[in-house]
């Protein structure tokens, strides 16, 4: 028999206390600034505002801050931030082909208008720890060149010229899904599935992405374009009636061209997969890409055999909020579930006790 | 993204040339340093007044992108925009839309938006704050554009034996 009782004000209490004296640490060391974490931990702050759905620096950093480096926590507290705001306006669609970007590679074509520009990237570094970080040293004086403005054209719109990949298809009429209003529904459109995906959890977009590579629908991708740099925002008030550019934020933008045999009806061309992510998030907006091709499997006529390839188990799992959320509701009281749980493996293993003295007597 | 002052436009028809005018003048203004928008506001002769119509807020603007750069649209997520509306005593409208949460930022720009309606006060601001957050902006891009040129990757050929 179970009790309902009411009761731990008092030891939450204390546990919050506890937590924001464990969060500052040793007093001895200086405390952690907003605007250091926001300098500092850039990228931290990026994946947070990226799988937060807001675009908010200050906001992603002060989480960051408080969550104690948990990020995933930190997306959390962003998300319910969320919540509290209305929304102004939805923006024209940016354009990324006008990005003033601070890195663009392609791994398609070595030469290609605009260069290869690295930018500041991991890559090339040997990933050996740098000690000379433990001390307060000063930063190398950066080279400058001239930069003088050179076009840089997206790469799929050189294999469009030839005819070789698949188009776009743009309809500005068709309806756009949002799942911040509307729960999931399948079959999800691409736009609903994009959604999901930019706001989805770096860690299992990337799993799942690499998971085709390995052979769990194949797509035999290539990085056909990655560019970071800032994206001019616009929107139109009604109370003004025109458009209007209220700033800029960055973005992470990769293409991947993907093989495609072709069908019965269709020749064999190049197909495409999609990924962007606030911020710098080269590694979220690749593993976007990989999923948002093998999602596309339906639409290509592609045999559904792999777990990337089914939106419904993808677009389910991929929000760390969520996620977290089930996951971690296991620690909150289930005494009732449990009790009832404990009486039937009683009673089950009484009757087992009774069938088998009953064979032993027979 | 190209910032043309109000002189630049007057070719198109008067409507469009105003209109056009404005949103380049309201794009500099969002993207001010506030501490430009306080100055200029401090060097204000006989400060105007004005009304405010709608108290600097906080909301969201949700980002809209395209597939492929270029296909159909999705919501990509959402940013945080402040904005803010006032009315001077002349009765010019003035509107701002921020991103981020700077209130004061939000009301300055809004009312610096008003104010450029104002032919008594247009060429002041124009001179005094326009043209400084036009230098500031253009001085960023380049501080950023030239160091990222630094790593633009030239490619050459090695000499191979064989030939």
């Amino acid at each position: 028999m179970y009790v309902a009782v009411k009761g731990g004000e008092k030891a939450i209490r204390n546990a919050h206390r506890l937590l924001a004296e464990v969060r500052r640490g040793d007093l001895g060391v200086p405390e952690l600034s907003v605007a250091q974490i926001k300098e500092q931990m850039s990228l931290a702050v990026d994946r947070v505002m990226t799988e937060g759905s807001l675009y908010d620096r200050d906001l992603a950093a002060l989480a960051i801050k408080q969550a104690r480096g948990d990020l995933v926590e930190a997306i959390f507290l962003l998300r319910a931030f969320r919540t509290t705001l209305a929304r102004f306006a939805i923006s024209t669609p940016i354009d990324t082909s006008k990005m003033k970007a601070q890195r663009r590679i392609s791994a398609t074509y070595k030469d290609l208008p605009g260069g290869q520009v690295l930018g500041p990237t991991f890559d090339y570094t040997h990933r050996l720890l740098d000690f000379a970080l433990m001390a307060e040293g000063e930063v190398p004086e950066v080279e400058k060149m001239d930069a003088s403005d050179v076009a840089m054209p997206r790469v799929t719109d050189m294999l469009d010229h030839e005819g070789l990949i698949e188009r776009e298809i743009v309809d500005d009429e068709a309806p756009i899904a949002d799942l911040t209003r509307e729960p999931l529904d399948f079959p999800a459109e691409r736009n609903l599935r994009l959604q999901n995906l930019a706001r989805g959890d770096e860690g299992f977009l990337l799993a799942m992405g690499y998971s085709t590579q390995r052979g769990y629908g194949n797509s035999h991708p290539f990085a056909g374009e990655i560019r970071m740099g800032e994206v001019e925002i616009e929107i139109v008030p009604e109370e003004l009636g025109f458009a209007i550019s209220i700033g800029d934020i960055f973005v992470t933008e990769c293409e991947m061209v993907n093989q495609f045999k072709g069908s019965a009806t269709e020749a064999p061309k190049f197909t495409r997969g999609y990924g962007l992510a606030f911020g710098e998030a080269e590694r979220k907006a690749m593993a976007m890409a990989l999923v948002d091709r093998a999602m596309r499997a339906r639409e290509l006529g592609e045999e559904i055999k792999a777990p990337a390839q089914d939106e419904e188990f993808v677009l389910y799992h991929s929000d760390n909020v969520e996620a977290s959320g089930f996951v971690q509701h296991l620690k909150l009281p289930h005494y009732v579930d449990f009790q009832g749980d404990l009486e039937m493996v009683r009673n089950l293993r009484a009757e087992q006790k009774q069938t088998e003295l009953k064979m032993a007597g027979e | 993204m190209t910032h043309n002052t109000s002189s630049d436009v007057t070719s198109i028809a008067p409507e469009a040339a105003q209109i056009a005018a404005r949103q380049s003048w309201m794009a500099l203004l969002a993207r001010s340093q506030l501490q430009r928008l306080e100055n200029a506001w401090a060097d204000l002769d006989g400060k105007p007044e004005y009304a405010v119509l709608r108290a600097p807020e906080t909301g969201m603007v949700m980002v809209r992108a395209r597939a492929g750069g270029n296909g159909g649209q999705f919501n990509m997520g959402e940013m945080t925009v402040t904005r803010c509306a006032v009315r001077t005593q002349q009765g010019h409208l003035g509107h701002s839309y921020i991103t981020g949460r700077d209130k004061r930022h939000a009301m300055l720009a809004a009312v610096f938006d008003a104010l450029m309606q104002e032919p008594t006060h247009r060429k002041h601001i124009e001179a005094r704050l326009l043209t400084p957050i036009c230098e500031d902006l253009a001085q960023a891009r380049n501080n950023v554009a030239s160091k990222v040129a630094a790593t633009r990757v030239d490619f050459f050929t090695l000499v191979r034996g064989n030939d």
